[in-house]
């Protein structure tokens, strides 16, 4: 196995010391705010609006609730649905046939004081309970463009993983999410961003967690788990178009994390993998709309390439005849999909997903493992009504082809109700 | 393990000499840097600081200010901004709150002197009685679209002048002098645009977007109906029924829209009534003639009073 140049994986808490105390002596140094008087208000004559209208409740929270659910219709038994060949883990899959309430989403986010922000959403779904989503503070007063983002948050490596699923522009996630990020990743540990001074806008960042969700596994060591760096730049081109492109790299060091898959003979059995696994994703969006005015009309093109390579032992049938074996993969995946907006509440998208079972060498364990050569691929087709900025109905036709020989027609529709707080919108 | 250790000493050190070293190269610049998230408040600023200040309209007459995204270039912008100067009152709730916590900027953060909110300087109308979606996108803070009213930007002026002075102390009797300045041609221009509206007094409109209740009460409009059923909602076609069926009973002279406003809907009823549409320049740039504040309403009063005239 070759070194990885993985400078923080296991990270020795005393030395991440010395970077922690450069940030919290930026913290303390940037300026306060000042008291109301700052702002100051105008003369009384002209009667501010906003100033005196604070009440004990206005220091509450913005409180914001998501209600989406519908219905789904699915030609193939969704419990025969897997990516072969592709060890993933997550909650992945076209979900389940029939009428359905998805996650409702709660979302709690005010200042702290003059130096922190926070936010926290909570996921409520009969499966899985009340998961948090997110919960994490970040500065707004570090100076030179450097935010620090703790707690539990969305990675931000590509594009589509750091957005909330109702802000996406199709029912589900990408194939390559799926695949390889288990649909979406979350990260519990430390994020830093920091912004260069520049027109153009460039920002780098880098990621230290737990290494919990996939590609990772839970852990029971100190350190980090996983890392994650990633870049983006952006800008505009001329008033009507908007563009952004990014790299990222995620590394994760994954023990024992299991995955259900089938074996040679079609049964149903767990392996676990241990080892490094380094994913690269490179992604990019396009926007348009006449003038930059996006009320009646825009065009949105938006794509990611994902390779992930593994290295490691997998246990194959972790439960039955636990045969340790050394495990290598490359395989790689991809999306490319457009929205238009056609007039005011109407658009329409077109999808397209791929992905690449690529080289998997099981050394030992290959017979036990179930042969996949098939690529899996889908077209997914979008109709989405917008009557309101607070309400949305989303029908979505996909031709799934990821299992072997089998075509899927998958029918979605589905609604998002957003209440309360005005939510602000994500490029 | 030594690698280990390079990388993270040298990592810290990027960082103490990013906090450290910028810092002060920041605040060394001669200018001001203001992002203004309306066109009006860009020229505004202008007007006030002359060339003390570097100034950058995150919008354009064209667009809406409610629908904008946070796009890169916007979080560039506010990164290096000193002030921002805004509408406030939740016209930019979509997305001035994304580009305040992703600019790594904390002198413009809610709260602090490189935040200027206009509403908040002026008196607000159209603040809803009750706050329920269900009558739109509502503002809770009052009607925010206050730069139709020359009175207001008075205010609004005299506030951002003071702003700017407590920003950039070596230079606040320059901002004074210009606003002094400023404030005399504005009541001289404002004085000559009421005499020449006296024929607008009680004139009875249909706008497409309840976005000029502050023209309506400077010139005293009588607004008798709107295209929008509700704030943030397109016209349905019963809306548009019982529109025709109002100006039935009340008829009116012209339909008001704004430069960004889709023109459909006022063409719609412009083709069943015969009313003229005015279409206004809204804000700053909004058309050829409105290339600052004053040719604003220049502009705005030129085409209101050519729609009445026989
Ligand atoms: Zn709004």
């Amino acid at each position: 196995m070759t070194p990885h140049s993985c400078f923080s994986c296991s990270l020795p808490l005393p030395r991440s010391l010395s970077a922690a105390a450069v940030l919290l002596a930026g913290l303390a140094a940037a300026p306060v705010a000042r008291s109301a008087d700052a702002a100051a208000p105008a003369p009384a004559s002209t009667a501010p609006a906003s100033a005196q209208r604070a009440a004990a409740n206005a220091f509450n929270p913005a409180i914001s609730l998501i209600l989406s659910g519908g219905y789904t219709q699915l030609q193939r038994d969704p419990a025969s649905w897997r990516l072969a060949g592709f060890q993933t883990g997550g909650e992945i899959g076209p979900g389940s046939r029939g009428f359905g309430l998805g996650e409702s989403e709660l979302g709690l986010s005010a200042s702290i004081d003059p130096r922190f922000f926070g936010s926290m959403t909570v996921a409520l779904s009969d499966d899985e309970g009340a998961a948090v989503e997110e919960a994490y503070a970040q500065t707004t007063a570090l100076p030179a463009g450097l935010t620090l983002k703790f707690g539990r948050f969305l990675s931000a490596l590509g594009y589509q993983n750091e957005l909330h699923a109702h802000a996406w522009a199709f029912v589900d996630a990408p194939l390559a999410h799926q695949a390889f990020l288990g649909g979406q990743r979350r990260e519990d540990g430390p994020q830093l961003r920091w912004l260069a001074p520049t027109e153009l806008f460039a920002e780098l960042g880098a990621e230290l967690g737990r290494g919990e969700t996939h590609p990772g596994a839970a852990r029971k060591k100190n350190g980090a788990g996983a890392w994650t760096l990633f870049g983006h730049l952006g800008g505009d081109i001329g008033a009507s178009q908007s563009w952004r492109a990014g790299l990222s790299l995620l590394s994760a060091r994954p023990q024992g994390r299991e995955s259900s898959v089938l074996d040679a003979a079609g049964n149903e059995v767990t392996h676990a993998f241990t080892g490094h696994s380094r994913t690269w994703v490179l992604d990019g969006v396009w926007k348009w709309a006449p003038d930059g005015n996006a009320h009646s009309r825009w065009v949105s093109l938006q794509g990611e390439w994902m390779r992930r390579s593994e290295r490691g032992t997998l246990v194959a049938d972790r439960t039955g005849l636990a045969s340790v074996a050394p495990y290598r993969a490359t395989q790689s995946g991809a999306y490319l999909q457009g929205v238009w907006q056609f007039m005011p509440g109407w658009r329409a998208g077109l999808r397209g997903d791929w992905l690449r079972v690529g080289t998997v060498d099981a050394g030992a364990n290959a017979a036990l493992l179930e042969s996949a050569r098939h690529d899996p691929s889908r077209t997914s087709l979008l109709l989405d009504w917008v009557p309101s900025e607070f309400s949305r109905v989303r029908l979505q036709v996909a031709q799934d082809r990821v299992r072997a020989g089998v075509n899927d027609r998958q029918v979605m529709l589905q609604y998002q109700m957003s209440l309360g707080a005005h939510g602000a919108h994500s490029y | 393990m030594t690698m280990q250790r390079w990388t993270w000493r040298s990592a810290a050190g990027l960082l103490a000499a990013l906090t450290l070293g910028l810092a002060p190269w920041a605040a060394a610049r001669a200018e001001l840097r203001v992002v203004a998230c309306e066109p009006e408040w860009a020229a505004l600023t202008t007007e006030l600081a002359g060339a003390l200040a570097q100034v950058y309209s995150a919008t354009t007459a064209q667009q809406d200010p409610h629908q904008v995204q946070a796009r890169p270039s916007l979080i560039a912008a506010v990164r290096r901004a000193d002030l921002l100067v805004c509408t406030g009152a939740e016209l930019e709730a979509g997305w001035l709150p994304l580009l305040q916590r992703q600019a790594g900027n904390p002198a413009i953060q809610p709260g602090r002197p490189g935040l200027f909110e206009a509403a908040a300087q002026v008196e607000l109308l159209g603040v809803p009685a009750r706050l329920d979606r269900a009558d739109g996108d509502v503002h809770a803070a009052g009607n925010p679209h206050i730069q139709t009213d020359p009175r207001r930007i008075a205010r609004v002026a005299a506030a951002l002048a003071r702003r700017l002075a407590e920003l950039d102390p070596p230079h606040a009797a320059d901002y004074e002098r210009r606003h002094a300045d400023f404030a005399q041609r504005w009541q001289a221009a404002i004085t000559r645009w009421e005499r020449s509206a006296a024929p607008l007094k009680g004139l009875p409109i249909v706008v497409q977007h309840q976005g000029f209740p502050y023209l309506e009460q400077w010139l005293g409009l009588r607004q008798v109906a709107a295209l929008e059923p509700k704030p943030g909602l397109e016209p349905s076609s019963a809306h548009l029924q019982a529109v025709l069926a109002t100006l039935q009973r009340e008829p009116a002279r012209l339909i008001l829209r704004a430069a960004y406003n889709d023109g459909r809907g006022s063409m719609w009823l412009a083709e069943r009534t015969r009313l003229p549409v005015v279409a206004l320049p809204y804000t700053v740039g909004g058309s050829e003639a409105a290339r600052d504040l004053f040719g604003l309403f220049d502009d705005t009063l030129a085409r209101l009073l050519k729609a009445v005239q026989p």
